[in-house]
């Protein structure tokens, strides 16, 4: 397939549909579709192995068909851990600390791409150099810090940062930052310069300009970050794990530990709750691919 | 640097393709001049705080994990931070503490396995579904799949899958349940493996995504200027396509090293990174979970992990700076 298919499209498709599909297309489909079985396989085995009651397993073996099927697991895995309290526990964390980040963001990605100043090109670095930074660089001072800053109690009922929902927030906006203000700075610079003008002339000041004028054409790159960030830290489990010592207080990716007996783990039962905790995660698969993808690309750096 | 404000007036919006890579010379700027002085306090503001936030939770730690790996310190009151040099470091590169040079070897063989194998998988399978053929959404689908999953849920999957009891390749061989089971995560020669298939299922998704979108910014004449001059679909490929896809290789490179430093979940929730997975990452967070509490000790494996990771954030920051004062 050479210069062939290099002529316009529509020529070369028309080739093939006299002659039929060619044998290296054959060859094509065939290794894309096993690999996508190859890469499908473990989430339906999830699926499938979480329909069976574990007696069924256990009389008939992991690899059979037949037997019974129900929805027996995902019902007791839902009450036994309680997954309605965790959900909560995330939802507390996710939601907050989404918005503020975004909100944060754009506001230095305003400044940074639509004024000309001397720090400019430094304070992008050091927000996108802070967000590549693997997390176990800072977890031992920030633990320290979390232990001893005092916060107000109506914010953190133990008064400090550690083992509160805030904690867990904070952390997660300052991380975030780096890679939203990377991403929105490079969009905002692609706005034309004449809405600042505008918008001066109108008499705004530059708060107004940013949320009046600027914010809402941000719309695409806000919606696909907020789709990414939603993700990511839902998906979060390293801070939680470290900062938050309530195992009760823990996100919902946490608790699926507590479905692991001490002696004997009923795995059929664990695959439930895998599926039950990855839902969320997969709804923003199918309904929101776009976005995510969009999202990650954006920046082209997860960091 | 050039001046800013002198540049890029006139210019149209960037290539929608390039955008994405990169910071662009922004038309939009203006001078700080002009602005009022409570414009200004407000800007400084919106700055400040954002700033203020990220400095102090992610820079300030990360500067006094440096200061502390030259200390002993328990954790326990700031009085009792002792120096003692570069004793830390001599004490983990000596040999002293078991755990380190295992440690340094299995992120090693992470870093080697995504950069030699789940990287260019990923990039293969971009090439492959970039081209015109039915079904490329639905095969994009499949292999991405597992991108929006959490380590800690890949982790529970796979357990379905190499669990020697209950797992699906043990039944399959019907060695499930006996003395010749296969212990995938427990055995200590294998457990690492099993854990960088599960690690690059993911991470294969990752690759193909990110690179799908930077062969879609590569201009289509291009290639069709190397079809008529006979080049093969390969040479067109390695002599066309990747050189000019410079901007998002550095990028998938650099992504590639800093999940492999980053890499802990996986392993924690398998096993708590004993037994064959240690990492640099768990041996670090074991302070704070584990029994023994050696701030200075532990800050020290920090500090090698960041100095690994310097070298890529320093290749991520002169690409995008370059293609700034561009």
């Amino acid at each position: 397939m050479t210069a062939r298919s290099s002529a316009t499209p529509a020529v070369a498709a028309k080739a093939r549909a006299r002659r039929g599909p060619s044998p290296q297309r054959i060859l094509l489909h065939g290794f894309l579709i096993a690999t996508s079985l190859v890469w499908l396989f473990p989430i339906g085995w999830a699926v499938y192995t979480s329909l069976r009651p574990y007696g069924e397993t256990a009389r008939l073996g992991y690899v059979s068909i037949g037997g019974t099927y129900s929805f027996q697991n995902f019902i007791d895995a839902w009450t036994r851990i309680d997954m309605p309290k965790f959900f909560l526990n995330t939802l507390i964390v996710v939601v907050p600390a989404v918005v503020i980040t975004l909100f944060l963001a754009s506001m230095v990605a305003f400044a940074v791409s639509r004024y000309s100043w001397r720090f400019n090109l430094g304070l992008l670095m050091l927000f996108t150099a802070g967000n590549l930074l693997p997390q176990q660089v800072v977890i031992l001072p920030l633990y320290r810090i979390y232990l001893a800053l005092p916060l107000p109690k109506f914010l953190a009922s133990n008064g400090v940062f550690y083992d509160q929902y805030i904690g867990i927030i904070v952390i997660h906006i300052a991380f975030q930052l780096g890679f939203c203000t990377f991403v929105l700075s490079n969009y905002m610079k692609t706005l034309p310069r004449e809405l600042n003008e505008a918008a001066v002339v109108d008499g705004a000041g530059v708060f107004r300009t940013f949320w009046d004028v600027i914010l809402p054409l941000c719309r695409p790159p806000l919606a696909a970050l907020a789709t990414l960030q939603f993700t990511w830290i839902y998906n979060d489990f390293f801070w939680a794990l470290v900062l938050m010592f309530t195992g009760d207080k823990r996100p919902i990716t946490s608790a699926l530990n507590n479905l692991k007996g001490q002696f004997f783990t009923d795995n059929n039962l664990v695959a439930a709750g895998s599926i039950i905790v990855a839902l969320p995660t997969l709804i923003v698969f199918f309904v929101l691919q776009k976005q995510f993808i969009r999202g990650l690309t954006l920046g082209s750096t997860k960091g | 640097m050039t001046d800013p404000a002198n540049r890029g007036l006139g210019e149209p919006a960037a290539p929608s393709g390039r955008r994405r890579f990169a910071i662009l010379p922004g038309p939009a700027r203006r001078r700080f001049s002009l602005l009022s002085r409570r414009d200004k306090l407000v800007l400084g503001l919106m700055v400040g705080i954002p700033t203020f936030i990220h400095v102090f939770f992610i820079w300030l730690p990360t500067i006094a994990s440096g200061v502390l790996s030259f200390t002993s310190w328990n954790g326990i009151g700031l009085d009792r931070i002792k120096f003692i040099g570069l004793k830390n470091y001599a004490d983990l590169f000596g040999g002293i503490y078991p755990p380190f040079w295992p440690a340094i070897l299995h992120n090693v063989l992470w870093l080697v396995v995504f950069l030699l194998i789940a990287t260019p998988l990923g990039m293969f399978l971009a090439v492959l579904l970039d081209k015109e053929i039915r079904g490329t959404r639905l095969y994009q689908s499949a292999i991405y799949l597992p991108v929006v999953l959490s380590l800690a849920i890949v982790g529970f999957i796979w357990q379905l899958i190499y669990s020697p009891d209950q797992g699906f390749i043990n039944n399959l061989l019907g060695t499930a349940g006996t003395p010749q089971a296969i212990d995938w995560f427990g055995n200590r020669d294998l457990n690492l493996w099993a854990i960088l298939v599960a690690a690059s299922w993911r991470h294969v998704g990752y690759i193909m995504v990110l690179y799908l979108a930077g062969l879609k910014s590569v201009d289509p004449s291009l290639r069709e200027a190397a079809a008529i001059d006979g080049a093969s679909e390969r040479q067109t490929f390695f002599r066309v396509v990747f050189p000019v896809l410079r901007p998002i290789n550095i990028v998938v490179l650099v992504i590639t090293v800093i999940e492999s430093l980053r890499a802990f979940d996986l392993v924690f929730i398998t096993n708590r990174g004993l037994n064959g997975l240690e990492l640099l990452s768990v041996l670090v967070t074991n302070n704070i979970l584990g029994e023994a509490s050696r701030v200075g000790f532990g800050s020290a494996i920090a500090m090698v992990l960041l100095v690994v990771s310097v070298g890529p954030i320093i290749l991520y920051l002169t690409r995008s700076l370059r293609e700034e004062a561009a």
